[in-house]
């Protein structure tokens, strides 16, 4: 078996029909498919070893206890962190997202008329959380462009002057994507990290979808937080991970409170855990959170794998050209240099909504509708979009059916 | 003026035909295309159903028979064809027709999926709209 044979068999959902058709999944950038060890995993721990963790002296609980903390420290080499304790286990990288801005807002580290930096093209996960700390706080939020759409450049970066622009007017925070979920072009987030922190700026990166397709060092890359989810990346639904680095999670309140982050509780005084505990109230969703071992193990030996370089650049080279070959289509961030294979598109005279529910019937799924990126969506797309994204698991072959099951839905819908 | 239920029948019957998915589709298309359109003038904030993917208007009046008139469109244009068979079924009938009218053409003509909150046509708000509109002229 090639390389890309011996992925697909470790993913048994591959083998389905849609409509009596083969499937092809073109929406992992939504949530992406699970291999066999991360189900087995899932099915074992349930059958063997379910627990409530770090609270019981029996097996179970310590058994379970052993295969979430695995997970954690698995999430920690997968990103380099210095240290596991910098890595909190969240519902997902919307929750991760969540906690910095609430904890910032709540420690004063955002306070009245200051400014939070985000891209124009982030995903709801990385604007609401902010908007709801500029309201409870008084800061604002300021919103750099990127290079997409209307008549400037379409290759998708943030635009760098104006980034530049915006941190010399004193912002306190900046939130920015990795890749954006609409653009799929890979932002200079290593320099950007640096500009910032020149000025003594702390660095969010929503990493949902750059963590699936780029290495991730977070010593390297020098951010301050870094969220992910990861369903996004062969685990199950409900786990994500915020690195935080310790002096931030150190000084930060927690974001909720109940078991599991505290050190003592009595009804005058209650002395919290440390990290990153101390950000894990209640009861963690622990089969998700240990899965995210063989998950994240998987992603790194398909990432290690030449194959797997060689193999993305021919889904891009081959997208670029079924894409181009659809009279009447534009792509988002089309002259990406880095991009991860990821594309939105527009098609004239054809509704997203339409064009996703006809190609559906004929096994594609893809993305349609603003995809939690309103603002972006609103200003290149008219509000709703198509999106095709794959993973490694997606085969050429199936880069074809895709292009003739567009080029017919388009036929259908422009009659 | 047949009842809803005996349109709701005719329909389904006209769908018996379709074996294959894509000519439904095709034919739900035509339909989107051939359904008169509402006025500009209508397309206001208060008749705009937003779905999450594609946008829907419904406009009612009320003649002097007490029967309800129902204009709509949407921008996409299945969600469309799907429209022009709803306002089949309820235009021209009388709010307590509407209200007692027991909805069942869509699944049996194997368009269930339109009506699930993830598909976000807009058409399952478009239902819950046209009984809101019939409760409202009722106790009117």
């Amino acid at each position: 078996m090639n390389f890309l044979q011996q992925i697909r068999a470790d993913f048994p959902i591959l083998g389905r029909k849609v409509e009596g058709r083969p499937l092809v999944y073109f929406d992992n950038a939504a949530t992406s498919q699970r291999p066999a060890c991360v189900l087995d995993l899932q099915q074992k721990l349930c059958k063997e070893h379910n627990a409530n963790i770090h609270r019981a002296v029996h097996t179970l609980s310590y058994e379970a206890t052993d295969y979430y903390e695995a997970g954690r420290r698995t999430a920690q080499r997968f990103i380099n962190a210095e240290s596991s304790d910098e890595i909190v286990l969240t519902g997902g990288a919307t929750m991760s997202i969540n906690l910095v801005a609430e904890c910032m807002a709540r420690g004063g580290f955002i306070g009245s008329g200051d400014g939070i930096l985000l891209s124009e093209a982030e995903h709801h996960s990385n604007i609401v959380p902010w908007q709801m700390a500029c309201q409870r706080t008084g800061a604002h939020l300021e919103v750099v462009p990127v290079r997409a759409g209307g008549s400037d450049a379409n290759d998708g970066g943030v635009d760098m002057e104006a980034y530049r622009a915006a941190l010399r007017r004193g912002v306190k925070m900046v939130a920015v994507t990795h890749v954006s979920n609409i653009l799929g072009a890979v932002n200079p987030v290593k320099e950007m990290v640096a500009e910032a922190h020149a000025l003594g700026i702390p660095v969010l990166i929503d990493g949902a979808q750059g963590i699936v397709h780029r290495k991730v060092d977070v010593q390297s890359l020098d951010c301050d937080f870094y969220a992910f989810s990861g369903h996004k990346i062969y685990a199950p639904t409900g786990i994500g991970v915020l690195y935080g680095k310790r002096e931030w999670l150190e000084k930060l309140p927690p974001f909720m409170g109940g078991g599991d982050m505290v050190a003592t509780v009595s009804f005058e005084k209650t002395e919290y855990a440390d990290i990153p505990l101390k950000f894990e109230a209640g009861t963690a969703n622990f089969v998700a959170a240990a899965c995210l071992a063989p998950a994240l193990e998987y992603a790194a030996k398909i990432a290690s794998s030449p194959d797997a370089a060689e193999h993305e650049k021919k889904q891009i080279e081959a997208m670029k050209q079924t894409l181009a070959s659809i009279d009447g289509l534009w792509v988002a961030a089309a002259d990406a240099e880095d991009r991860i294979p990821l594309w939105s598109f527009t098609i004239d005279g054809v509704h997203p909504l339409d064009a996703a529910m006809l190609i559906d019937k004929m096994g594609v799924a893809l993305r349609s509708g603003h995809m939690c990126a309103e603002p972006i969506v609103r200003r290149i797309g008219g509000g709703s979009m198509l999106r095709a994204s794959l993973m490694p698991y997606n085969t050429l072959e199936e880069i074809e059916v895709f292009g003739k099951a567009l080029e017919r839905t388009v036929k259908l819908l422009r009659r | 003026m047949k009842s809803i239920e005996d349109i709701q029948k005719e329909i389904v019957e006209e769908f018996a035909v379709y074996d294959e998915w894509l000519d439904k589709y095709e034919y739900l298309i035509d339909l989107g295309r051939e359904m008169p359109l509402i006025d500009e003038a209508d397309k206001t904030d208060a008749n705009l159903i937003e779905g999450c993917q594609s946008r829907v208007w419904l406009s009612c009046s009320q003649d002097a028979d007490g029967r309800l008139r129902f204009k709509a469109d949407s921008d996409a244009i299945i969600t469309k064809g799907i429209i022009s068979l709803l306002i089949r079924v309820f235009d021209g009938q009388t709010p307590q027709d509407i209200l007692a009218a027991d909805l069942h053409f869509i699944d049996a003509i194997g368009l269930r999926e339109n009506l699930s909150p993830t598909r976000a046509g807009g058409l399952a708000a478009m239902i819950k709209r046209i009984r809101d509109i019939a409760q409202k002229y009722g106790e009117g």
